[in-house]
């Protein structure tokens, strides 16, 4: 069934034993929205990430992409078809450096994918990489290992691997957990101004309410598995519900 | 800036070093020094998993792969020419890889080891076993070779046989330094990193890991080619767990962070099992253990890295070269 969205969820269902990660979840986002997923620990936000880029299968529900059906299908498969995602834990290769990750995300994007003779150094590869690490303010560790990069570093690394990959819909992980206070905001300003010029679908998962309430155009509130609100951030971060959900208190 | 170009200095030092190599030393050592090089190829193909923090128990059975091939030819098809033996034991060991790959790529840690191993133990039963095709124990002599057609005199058999096989070398040195470093090579590295980056790249582990093992897979039957012609003979344990041991011994002995650091462990390892056997020749083994023992403790990057340190400390840019 072809539709303009992005990404459209059917009463998408997932359960680990008695408990229910993933109820019914019926989700639309359009192309261009700039979606924060806000819940409490175990509301199930990662679990949704999980689902939608085939890291799980779900037990129900069907996953459409780009108005295709995409349910069931591996990592590798909805990465190649524009779904890109970052983690919680920075997933990251920590033996080389941040240049040569970066040139591997652009190696992945081309149609050959990684060629066994043409080295990975190319010109067009390398311009492109300093400029996208230059985009998350990273130009001046291109050359050193990424076991090097700050946390904060980190999670922006992780994330420019899943931008350099130009991928229709960009999925964040929880962009700012293990940032400290100091920089969380200076994270996400960098994170925010980038996928804002590109004019790039992002959805990111936060637990942090005051980073959803700042940087989410669209609030998507989760609680056991569901999503219990839907708007605009202010509408939903003031639902009494959510506020609850979330913070445990009114 | 790893992996952009070979080392250049010990590169052209050390093939004009093996160029005169004839010329200056005598039989027995060109014999040691061919029979290295020869073993080399199959040390690389070693070194390529230790990259991706896999090792293999087996891959002597590409080795014997290559060296059977030599025995079947020259001994059924009276085929008996290094170039057209080396392409069709490139071909076999690759071939053999394809099959064996579909399997040993959804293998990692001890697995991934022990699975070669009963792979190609499974290969040194049947060679022992089918007297009447392998020659069981007895083997399988391979006689002289031709080169593209022409029979060298004996006298110059044997440095028809080390220049080839340093030609196959410097040409196996330079076809896995572009596939080192090419994004399929650095995925290999990264592979043995995160798994789940690579995925999430929308590139595939097990396709890495295959294609790796059919380029490693046709590596050991080259070596086992080039040391079938050289010792003129071959037996089953071409594809013993032993012999399988020894490459990862001379990959760990060399270095497996640079394309040359296994030819400088083969090499040397030739060297030190001949001196150790000749002067302990009850302990030769112990003296190849102790060696490791060392290696291990005081410098795991192997013989690689101590070239290193003594280039960085005679001001040179060792960083060039660290992972070629």
């Amino acid at each position: 069934m072809p539709d303009e969205s992005i990404l459209r969820t059917i009463n998408l269902t997932k359960s680990f034993g008695m408990v229910t990660a993933a109820d019914r979840i019926n989700v639309e986002i359009g192309a261009g929205e700039l979606v924060g997923i806000v819940g409490a620990n175990g509301s199930g936000k990662t679990t949704f990430l999980n689902l939608i880029t085939g890291y799980l299968t779900p037990e129900a529900g069907r996953i459409f992409l780009m108005g295709e059906d995409r349910t069931g299908l591996p990592p590798r498969v909805i990465t190649r078809l524009g779904v890109a995602r970052s983690f919680q834990i920075p997933q990251l290769y920590t033996n080389l450096s941040v240049l040569e990750s970066l040139l591997l995300s652009l190696a992945a994007k081309t149609d050959t994918g990684a060629g066994v003779w043409r080295p990975l150094y190319r010109q067009p590869w390398m311009d492109e990489g300093v400029e996208t690490l230059g985009r998350f303010g990273l130009e001046a560790y291109a050359h050193r290992p990424v076991s090097e990069l700050p946390e904060g570093g980190r999670k922006l690394l992780d994330i420019a691997l899943s931008f350099a990959l130009r991928p229709k819909l960009l999925l964040m992980d929880e962009p700012t957990s293990g940032v400290s206070i100091k920089d969380k905001f200076q994270v996400m300003d960098t994170l925010i101004k980038v996928v804002e010029e590109s004019r790039l679908t992002t959805i990111f998962v936060e637990h942090d309410m005051e980073v959803v309430q700042r940087y989410g155009r669209r609030v998507l509130a989760f609680n056991e598995g569901r999503v219990i609100a839907d708007g605009r951030p202010e509408a939903v971060l003031a639902d009494p519900d959510v506020r609850k959900a979330v913070l445990g208190r009114v | 800036m790893e992996a952009k170009r070979l080392p250049l200095a010990p590169a052209v030092g050390g093939a004009a070093l093996l160029l005169v190599v004839p010329f200056i030393l005598p039989d027995w050592m060109k014999f040691i020094v061919t029979l290295a090089m020869a073993k080399f190829v199959a040390v690389l193909a070693v070194a390529l998993f230790l990259r991706a923090n896999l090792v293999t128990f087996g891959h002597a059975m590409f080795y014997a792969v290559g060296a059977y091939a030599v025995g079947f030819s020259v001994k059924w098809f009276r085929i008996d020419d290094m170039v057209v033996l080396l392409l069709l034991g490139a071909l076999l060991g690759a071939g053999a890889a394809a099959l064996i790959g579909l399997v040993m790529a959804r293998y990692r840690e001890v697995f991934f080891a022990m699975l070669n191993l009963a792979f190609s133990m499974m290969l040194y039963g049947v060679l022992l076993k089918l007297y009447w095709l392998t020659g069981g124990t007895d083997g399988l002599g391979v006689g002289r070779p031709t080169f593209l057609g022409y029979a060298p005199p004996r006298e110059y058999l044997r440095d028809f046989l080390y220049y080839t096989t340093l030609g196959v070398a410097g040409i196996v040195i330079y076809v896995v330094h572009r596939f080192l470093a090419s994004p399929l090579g650095f995925y290999l590295r990264a592979l043995a990193d995160n798994e789940i980056r690579i995925e999430y790249s929308g590139e595939s582990v097990r396709r890495v890991l295959y294609v790796t093992y059919i380029v490693a897979g046709a590596l050991g039957a080259v070596a086992g080619v080039l040391t079938a012609f050289t010792v003129g003979h071959i037996v089953p344990e071409y594809s013993f767990w032993i012999q399988s041991g020894d490459f990862v011994f001379v990959a760990l002995l060399g270095g497996y962070g640079s394309v040359v650091g296994p030819l400088i462990g083969s090499i040397a390892f030739e060297f030190i099992r001949t001196y150790a056997s000749k002067y302990f020749p009850n302990e030769w083994q112990m003296t190849l253990g102790i060696i490791m023992l060392a290696i291990i403790l005081f410098r795991p990057g192997g013989l690689w890295a101590i070239y290193e340190a003594l280039a960085a400390r005679v001001g040179r840019r060792p960083s060039e070269g660290r992972r070629a």
